[in-house]
């Protein structure tokens, strides 16, 4: 699997991410890492928690990764998981909690495949 | 962090780690990275790293402390004038950036990152702060620079005229010491004369060239070891004039202040103040004040040093010498002048080192640079405010006490360095309120409490002063605090803060409330006394006028043969042990008093039957033993259904309900009924209390029986 096909795996955006970081061994590298960054963990064990000042900020460095790294479908959704809960929990948050949940499942799995065809 | 040590060092505050290493890997190679994950770590980071830090890259959503609080620590410090901020967030809302451009952030660069544009932001920033920078310290390097080369020149001139003078070579360095102390003088201690900074350093330096002219006098008068002929005298004289002259035709310079005094000094140091000087015989005041100061300097400083014509005299004679008028006529203001500075001036010339002159010349420099026009008023404000804080800062370390200030916005407290380290906090805590090692001070309500009394009070009483319970180093101790709640200007006021201290209180509160407890209880047993039993029970039944009570008052049967068979010690003892019992029979709530020798009384409160709560009691303190001494109580109980909510009718009742009982044969208890009421009263009257009929019989009515 290619960069390239991982990133349309995901529904991201790979001539995006291109053009701003430039450098394909730097996406690579960083896209990798996505799997190893805490904040999903975060997010659901403080949403479980109900902590959800905790959420939000966990909510929001996602959407920041995935803004750096392209991941539009991961950063659309937790970005507006993070308006959700800007100022305290809100009725919608729980569906977009499931959301960001349904694409981080579908970023992590392309991300896997691409990790094991790199090695 | 960093591989080079050469490199500028950027300090990355972001708490994703994959965030900081995307900024690492397009910065890395050029700059050393310094890598924090919330707004806390930055600050210290920034504490410790502030000579160093070429930049900062801060995020603005961060746990702990976010980049706004960053900044405002920034600005607090003054770390923002010297290091420039660039914020990065994915916050695109204009009021975000708004508030950080107002926090005196430099740039502001969105996610996600494009290489290109952080790279550039990054290097324009450094850039244009480093610029500034260099700018600031060449002009500050122009200034000392134009000082030393000018003081430079006059000291080559001056020592010139000095060597072919053959004088010791201190004398100009002497002259131009007395001149400074004399114009200073002069300035503090009369109304006559002002001089500035700039007109004394001015003048002080002007004084070395007093001389000059004598370049012009020849070598065999200059330096004769005898005394001169009087041609060779109006000779000598001549070098005033001339030094006036050379001066006077300097092609350029002209106009320059130095040149003007130095023309003064050097014409007219050899004027007399009753007008018989030379060369133009001004009298009085005529002769510029400068030229006057610096003729004092020269004659003290050539009779107290040796020449070749005579040996140097001792500096009180040299001060008598002048005083009397032996060498020259002065201006009465000046001599004055000498005399009361006769203490400092040989102490002043013995110190004169290079490095003394080094710091005279660094304060000129000094003045010279808030002489300046760039100089604003704001920044004057700044340096007033500076000298408040020191002023605050200083007394502050003088006391004990803890001060703080309060703002609510930005939610902050600012405590003094002394209260800080008392309390083990930082001396700024953001957010107090939701600050855990803050909140852990106070008691929540005590907090609330404290609050609202501040926001009760207005501009005109703002003052608060409270007592609660503070936590000093795991201990809990009593505090008072005094604050004066801080009012906008506006109308209506807001409120805006506190200022405030707070002072331990704890030893004398303590023993404040010993003393409450000494004066509220039986001193033998640690019970209530009968008045404050009486108060608490009447508050009680006046607070929840609809509940039910019951009165017990109880008696020791054969307490007076205890007594008197093993001795009052004994007696007490049994008292004692009575006590604890009573005290462990009631409940949390009830109240258990002594009323007299062994007198007790129970007061409690019940919502149904009120029967098995006092056989529990009774049988819970009579029928023991203490040591050879059987405990048997006699007890009478009586009912607010019955009385009312009424003390005085209350006790009567369980009064007559015990004289019963002690008229049974002891050693058992009963409730209070209306045929009880011919009998007499068992109990002695509380202090005070008006005695009663019934009240006579006292405690021997009971043992009669």
């Amino acid at each position: 699997m290619t960069l390239r096909e991982c990133y349309e795996a995901m529904g991201a955006d790979y001539d995006g991410v291109m053009g701003r970081l430039r450098s394909e061994r730097m996406v690579q590298k960083f896209a990798l890492k996505f799997l190893a960054d805490p904040s999903y963990e975060l997010l659901t064990s403080s949403m479980a928690a109900e902590n959800y000042e905790e959420a939000f900020r966990a909510a929001h460095t996602i959407k920041g990764v995935c803004q750096n790294l392209g991941f539009t479908a991961l950063m659309s959704s937790s970005s507006r998981l993070t308006e959700a809960l800007r100022s305290g929990v809100t009725p919608e948050a729980p569906a977009l909690a499931k959301e960001v949940a349904a694409d981080y499942e579908r970023t992590a799995a392309a991300l896997k495949e691409l990790q094991a065809s790199v090695g | 962090m960093g591989r080079g040590s050469k490199n500028p060092c950027i300090l990355i505050a972001d708490d994703s780690e994959m965030n900081r290493s995307i900024l690492e890997d397009m910065l890395g190679d050029e700059y050393d990275i310094i890598e924090v994950e919330d707004g806390e770590q930055a600050v210290e980071a920034i504490r410790r790293h502030k000579a160093e830090l070429s930049l900062i890259l801060l995020d603005i959503v961060m746990p702990r402390m976010d980049g706004f609080g960053v900044l405002a620590q920034m600005n607090d410090n003054h770390w923002i004038e010297d290091i420039p901020v660039i914020m990065i967030s994915a916050e695109s809302n204009p009021g975000n950036i708004e508030r950080a451009y107002e926090l005196g952030a430099t740039d502001f660069i969105s996610r996600p990152f494009d290489a290109l544009i952080v790279h550039h932001r990054v290097v324009n920033t450094i850039l244009l702060y480093t610029k500034q920078k260099k700018l600031i310290d060449l002009v500050a390097d122009q200034i000392y620079e134009k000082e030393l080369s000018s003081t430079l020149m006059i000291d080559i001139l001056s020592h010139i005229v000095e060597f072919r003078n053959g004088e010791s070579g201190l004398h100009v360095r002497h002259v131009n010491i007395l001149t400074e102390m004399f114009l200073r003088h002069l300035s503090s201690h009369t109304e006559h004369y002002r001089f500035s900074q700039s007109e004394i350093s001015l003048i002080s330096t002007a004084s070395a060239l007093h001389d000059i002219g004598k370049i012009a006098i020849r070598e065999e008068i200059l330096n004769k070891p005898g005394r001169l002929t009087t041609e060779e005298f109006e000779e000598m004289k001549k070098h005033s004039a001339i030094g006036a002259q050379m001066l006077k035709e300097l092609p350029i310079h002209q106009e320059e202040p130095l040149v003007k005094v130095a023309y003064e000094i050097c014409r007219w140091h050899h004027e007399r103040y009753d007008g018989r000087g030379y060369p133009d015989g001004l009298k009085g005041d005529e002769i510029p004040i400068a030229a006057q100061i610096v003729a004092l300097a020269d004659v003290y400083d050539a009779l107290t040093s040796e020449r070749v014509y005579k040996p140097a005299f001792s500096h009180e004679k040299a001060v008598e010498m002048i005083s009397e008028g032996q060498c020259g006529a002065f201006n009465p203001l000046l001599i004055t002048c000498l005399q009361a500075l006769s203490g400092s001036i040989q102490k002043e010339l013995r110190n004169d080192t290079p490095a003394r002159a080094q710091q005279r010349e660094m304060r000129n420099i000094a003045e010279e640079l808030l002489r300046h026009k760039e100089l604003t008023a704001s920044e004057r404000t700044l340096q007033l405010l500076e000298h408040e804080r020191m002023k605050y800062n200083f007394f502050a370390s003088l006391t004990d006490e803890i001060q703080f200030e309060y703002t609510v916005a930005p939610a902050m407290v600012t405590l003094s360095a002394q209260g800080a380290s008392q309390l083990n906090l930082p001396e700024i805590i953001m957010d107090p309120l939701h600050n855990q090692a803050a909140t852990a001070l106070m008691d929540e309500k005590e907090q609330a409490d404290l609050s609202q009394a501040l926001r009760d009070t207005t501009p005109e009483h703002p003052i608060v002063r409270y007592d609660c319970r503070i936590t000093f180093q795991g201990e809990r101790r009593w505090t008072r605090i005094i604050a004066r709640a801080t009012w906008s200007q506006d109308e209506p006021p807001q409120y805006l803060g506190a200022i405030g201290k707070a002072i331990d209180i704890h030893d004398s509160h303590v023993k404040l409330s010993k003393l409450e407890q000494m004066a509220s209880h039986d001193r033998l047993t640690g019970l209530l006394n009968h008045a404050t039993a009486r108060e608490q029970i009447e508050a009680r039944m006046e607070a929840r006028p609809h509940n039910q009570f019951a009165l017990a008052l109880l008696d020791l049967d054969h307490f007076k043969s205890a007594n008197d068979t093993y001795g009052h010690a004994f007696g007490d003892q049994v008292l004692i042990h009575m006590a604890e019992a009573l005290q462990q029979s009631v409940r949390i709530g009830d109240i258990a008093a002594r009323i007299g020798g062994d007198e007790f009384l129970i007061f409690l409160e019940y919502s149904q039957d009120v029967e098995p709560v006092i056989q529990r009691i009774y049988s819970a303190i009579n029928g023991g033993q203490y040591e050879n001494f059987r405990i048997s109580v006699s007890m009478g109980v009586s009912c607010s259904q019955e009385a009312g909510n009424d003390y005085t009718a209350l006790f009567n009742m369980a009064d007559h309900a015990l004289y019963a009982v002690k008229r049974a044969g002891r050693g058992q208890y009963r409730f209070y009924n209306s045929r009880m009421d011919k009998v007499l009263s068992a109990i002695t009257p509380i202090d005070g209390e008006k005695k009663t009929p019934a009240g006579e019989a006292g405690d021997e009515g009971g043992s009669k029986v």
